[in-house]
């Protein structure tokens, strides 16, 4: 029995009618942390490529077991061809290295000598592994390099993109621009060389305030610090032509009629949360939202036994002097049904707030997915409609 | 619904907790695994009998105040929920660049100078760009709730954080490895190295919450070996979500093979007029028949039996970590405030609190 039969939504989503669109190059998978972003992102990936796509995987955090059944046994910065794959169509996928990303970025956007300092700068050393949206501009970074390839020497038509995970859907759009941003911004450019940053005049009016920060700054954070971002910052400032314009670029590409979004979510509250944030954001942005994948939804093959009636049924069973196995099986049906009724009704409230949202569901497993026969499966039932 | 304990049912239903002299417990765990439901179960199991308890929220995402049904939480302690026993819960979203300026006030009296820094994008850089800053202002925050006194005596019994995930947990903690190639002296220096002599001592306990699958399992693994690298204090796991083992063992391994006694099955149906005498569900207008329903009933246990396996295989990965574990049963229902106060019990029943 097809899921949907049993949470009714607004739409289907139709996976296979998205996959086989050649007028689309890339699927961004997004969703909040913990909802199966990733096998989602192989899945359909994988999905793409059995039906005739020529495909390259960008996953970020993948499940060990999940990673080695797409060939991938490191972090990895270059995409691996994986095998397996029937019919036409190739499969390519790799890992995301933030830091190899990012030095690779400087490399190639810099003379050697000014690699070499930039490289070496403690403060680049943070921003490059530990800062808050550095894996998210970085994904965005990578995705851009794999674009330009696939456009270059026609590798791929097909970019599926998993993204980073994070509390918040959401960050995956906004964190580049919050470090372009910063990177690019008034304050950073103050500390870096005063008198460029907008002229004289908006300095000496500033100056007061500011210079009272700087010697805070340079209390609270010490005074290197300081002095390793203005090297940073003078490094980088001709080479990049602005961090906050190329993520502004990456950002209007995503925009591109090209695009598909695809969140993703599970039947859990908040999870759902984040997906009408997500959903919502997109719309405002007039960014092309394929559809919501609801993911690890329970189903029934016995929709007509409702709970109340078979927890009865086994309370009757279970009050006789010997219990048997039938008042169990009624329980975990109970169980199963109660489950169900629940996400049926957190995807209601999704789907009525948002009805014109194509959704595609995907049953709960009893197994972890960890080789290609399992992502298949989950991309033939995430495919299935009714 | 019945309320069924899960965990070794061995143990006493109430023993002596196993983390009396700590004082901050801090849960992290993977994404999605339930970190903030255990946070706020721990509140109130801990609150129990009459003590003061503070919950903190770090990430800004007002999970406390969703789980515990009450408006959003602003930057102030606010009482959240009452716990048996004339316990009290507080809840508290720190909001680093609140933190920042309140820090900044308390050192260098620049209240007033906060919004033109903020306009500057100056507080933005210190709480955000400047890496380490922010953790240090999240985790001091912390600390000081928990060293807080009134009349001599702690404010509060005990202070939970509901803290970023696991992944990233251990280098959250360590305040001090990430301001050390940052400030060298100065207040932020010593505003880190107080924050570790709470964090990492005894009067602190990290708990990781998991659930029993694949990838938090081995989250957890990981997480607790960072914590262990960074010389901090491992606490409890918390396995949320798990199945409540409805067959015997004996069973299961029948429902996996397809061996139930299907002829039996029915009967028992009958009896309890869950089949109709002329051999249908009843209700389904003769429409579902009685093989079909049993049928369905025993796929659903082998299904059920399979994934308690693969539960048994995790737990038993979790079993190598050596921790003390705690288990809270997966609710059909889902969790609202009352099932806080239903897993406060079962926390308390098994020692944690």
């Amino acid at each position: 029995m097809n899921p949907s039969e049993i949470v009714p939504l607004s739409r289907e989503l139709d996976i296979d009618a998205l996959l086989d669109d050649r007028s689309i190059k890339v699927i961004v998978c997004c969703g909040s942390g913990g909802v199966g972003k990733t096998t989602t992102a192989a899945a359909l990936g994988l999905r793409a490529a059995d039906r005739g796509r020529d495909v390259v995987v960008l996953t970020i955090d993948p499940a060990r077991r999940l990673a080695q059944s797409l060939g991938l046994t490191e972090l990895d910065n270059d995409p691996r061809p994986v095998a397996g794959v029937t019919g036409e169509g190739s499969l390519s996928a790799m890992m995301l290295d933030m830091k190899r990303t990012f030095d690779e970025f400087v490399e190639s956007n810099a003379d050697p000598v000014r690699a070499a300092t930039i490289l070496a700068n403690p403060f680049y050393l943070s921003l490059s592994s530990s800062f808050a949206g550095t894996q998210e501009y970085m994904a965005m970074e990578k995705l851009g390099q794999l674009r330009a390839r696939a456009e270059a020497d026609g590798s791929w038509d097909l970019i599926v993109v998993d993204t980073p995970p994070s509390r918040s859907a959401l960050d995956f759009l906004d964190a580049p621009r919050r470090l372009g941003s910063f990177l690019d911004g008034r304050f950073i450019r103050l500390l870096a060389a005063p008198a460029k940053a907008g002229g004289r005049a908006y300095f000496r009016v500033l100056s007061a305030g500011f210079g009272m920060f700087t010697s805070v700054l340079s209390k609270v954070i010490g005074g290197q610090v300081l002095l390793d971002v203005q090297t940073f910052v003078g490094a980088v400032d001709t080479l990049f032509g602005g961090f906050r314009q190329r993520a502004d670029d990456t950002y209007a590409m995503l925009q591109a009629a090209d695009t598909a979004f695809v969140v993703v979510a599970a039947p859990e509250r908040d999870a759902l949360r984040e997906a009408s944030y997500f959903v919502e954001r997109l719309e405002a942005e007039a960014m092309p939202l394929a559809g919501l994948v609801l993911n690890r939804v329970q189903t029934t093959t016995l929709p007509d036994l409702d709970v109340g009636t078979a927890n009865a049924a086994a309370a009757r069973l279970e009050s006789g002097s010997r219990t048997p196995v039938t008042a169990a099986l009624l329980r975990i049906h109970a169980d199963r049904v109660a489950t169900l009724e629940r996400q049926k009704r957190l995807a209601e409230r999704f789907t009525a707030a948002h009805r014109g949202v194509p959704v595609a569901t995907v049953p709960s497993l009893a197994g972890d997915v960890v080789d290609l026969a399992g992502l298949r499966e989950v991309g033939r039932s995430m495919a299935v409609t009714t | 619904m019945p309320t069924t304990r899960t965990g070794d049912s061995t143990e006493p239903a109430v023993r002596t907790p196993d983390w009396g002299g700590v004082r901050l417990h801090v849960v992290s765990g993977k994404g999605g695994t339930g970190k903030t439901t255990v946070a706020a179960s721990l509140a109130l199991a801990l609150a129990t009998g009459g003590r003061r308890v503070l919950v903190v929220e770090v990430e800004g995402r007002q999970g406390l105040s969703q789980i515990f049904d009450v408006a959003p939480l602003p930057y102030a302690e606010r009482r959240v929920a009452v716990a048996p026993g004339g316990g009290e819960v507080f809840a508290l979203a720190i909001d680093p660049e609140e933190a920042l300026i309140e820090y900044l006030e308390m050192f260098y009296n620049l209240r007033r100078a906060g919004n033109a820094l903020r306009r500057m994008g100056a507080i933005d850089f210190a709480t955000t760009v400047a890496p380490g800053v922010r953790d240090v202002l999240l985790t001091g925050k912390c600390k000081e709730a928990v060293r807080r006194k009134k009349d001599g005596v702690h404010v509060y019994d005990a202070v939970i954080m509901d803290a970023p995930p696991t992944g990233r947990i251990a280098r959250f903690l360590n305040v001090n490895t990430e301001v050390a190639g940052l400030a060298r002296t100065g207040p932020i220096r010593s505003q880190a190295d107080s924050v570790m002599e709470v964090i990492a001592s005894p009067l602190t306990a990290v708990h990781l919450v998991t659930l029993l699958e694949e990838m938090p399992v081995q989250e957890t693994a990981d997480g607790v070996d960072n914590l262990l690298a960074a010389g901090l204090p491992v606490g409890g796991i918390v396995v949320n979500q798990v199945r409540r083992p409805l067959l015997s063992a004996a069973s299961q391994s029948k429902a996996r093979k397809g061996k139930l006694d299907m002829a039996a099955i029915e009967a028992d149906l009958a009896r309890v007029d869950v089949l109709t005498p002329s051999g249908a569900l009843a209700g389904s207008h003769g429409m579902v028949l009685a093989g079909e329903v049993a049928h369905a009933l025993a796929a659903e246990a082998a299904d059920h039996s399979e994934r308690l396996a693969l539960e048994q295989r995790e737990r038993d990965n979790l079993q190598e970590l050596h921790r003390p574990t705690y288990e809270i049963p997966l609710r059909p229902d889902g969790v609202d405030v009352g099932t806080l106060y239903e897993l406060a019990e079962l926390l308390r029943g098994q020692g944690m609190a």
